[in-house]
């Protein structure tokens, strides 16, 4: 019980502490690191959910690859350097206030409206693991696996349609 | 294993820091950024829900969500890209007509 305590706060204090570094960056870069330190510590708790596949999936596909692109972007339109403009002054006292209400009742409706639980037992044997992922993927969810296929399709499409330079006309 | 209520607070607060950045910060990067850390807090839960109830169908959830997060990110990032040819900014404040 203790070890579990202890690496599920220090892991929290990570998660929370980057994402709140995301929240308060002045750069765009420092943003992206942040959020990939958000993203490998819910990686390792993945790992601890017994979701292993799930856990290298977020390394690879979201640490990895979506973040390479955002790192792409931000320094091929050189957007490092954030603008700070006058805001509107009630903005920021306005969305902390909403944040806060979110918070609470989303607490309320977790906490108060289910009782608390014991710790769930410890999983069965292969839960979480590539075999069991894939057969329920190639079993009971194939058409949306296949519907992925082109939605992936129509938004490579997409990007290049929208990068693409206008042509002349003529 | 600790009870699963711990793994779903964490969520929650995380998709609160979330919504925030969308609410504060005006780069629209930025703003994208808090919108994965968003879908990211959802896939906490959905795994923590998943070995809750001992079921595949959670996991196989957080799976699709990364496809799309995927292909959101891609349309996402060309359409900064062609916001940023045609006003040269990207603070949403600025964003304020459809006309390039």
């Amino acid at each position: 019980m203790i070890p579990d305590l202890i690496l599920f706060f220090g892991l929290a204090l990570v998660a929370v502490a980057s994402a709140i570094g995301l929240l308060l960056s002045r750069s765009a870069v420092y943003a992206a690191l942040n959020l990939i330190l958000n993203f490998t510590a819910i990686a390792v708790f993945y790992l601890v959910l017994d979701a292993p596949f799930l856990a290298l999936m977020q390394v690879t596909v979201y640490a990895g690859a979506i973040m390479v692109l955002f790192l792409f972007v931000i320094m091929l339109l050189g957007a490092e350097k954030l603008s700070t403009g006058p805001t509107l002054p009630y903005q920021r006292p306005l969305s902390i206030l909403l944040a806060v209400i979110l918070l609470l009742e989303a607490a309320y409706a977790l906490f108060f409206r289910s009782s608390p639980g014991a710790p769930p037992a410890p999983a069965l044997a292969g839960f979480g693991s590539p075999q069991a992922i894939g057969e329920t993927l190639f079993s009971a969810y194939l058409l949306p696996f296949e519907v992925v296929s082109i939605l992936l399709l129509a938004a490579m499409v997409g990007a290049i349609v929208l990068t693409k330079k206008p042509r002349r006309r003529g | 294993m600790l009870p699963i209520e711990y793994y779903t607070g964490l969520s929650v607060i995380l998709f609160t820091l979330g919504a925030l950045g969308v609410l504060i910060r005006r780069n629209a990067l930025i703003i994208f950024m808090s919108i994965e850390l968003m879908l990211n807090s959802a896939n906490l839960a959905f795994v923590s829900f998943a070995r809750s109830y001992e079921g595949m169908s959670g996991q196989i959830f957080v799976f699709f969500v990364i496809a799309v997060a995927a292909a959101e990110v891609a349309v996402g990032l060309a359409l900064i890209v062609a916001i940023f040819h045609t006003k040269r900014n990207i603070d949403v404040d600025q964003i304020n007509s459809m006309k390039g």
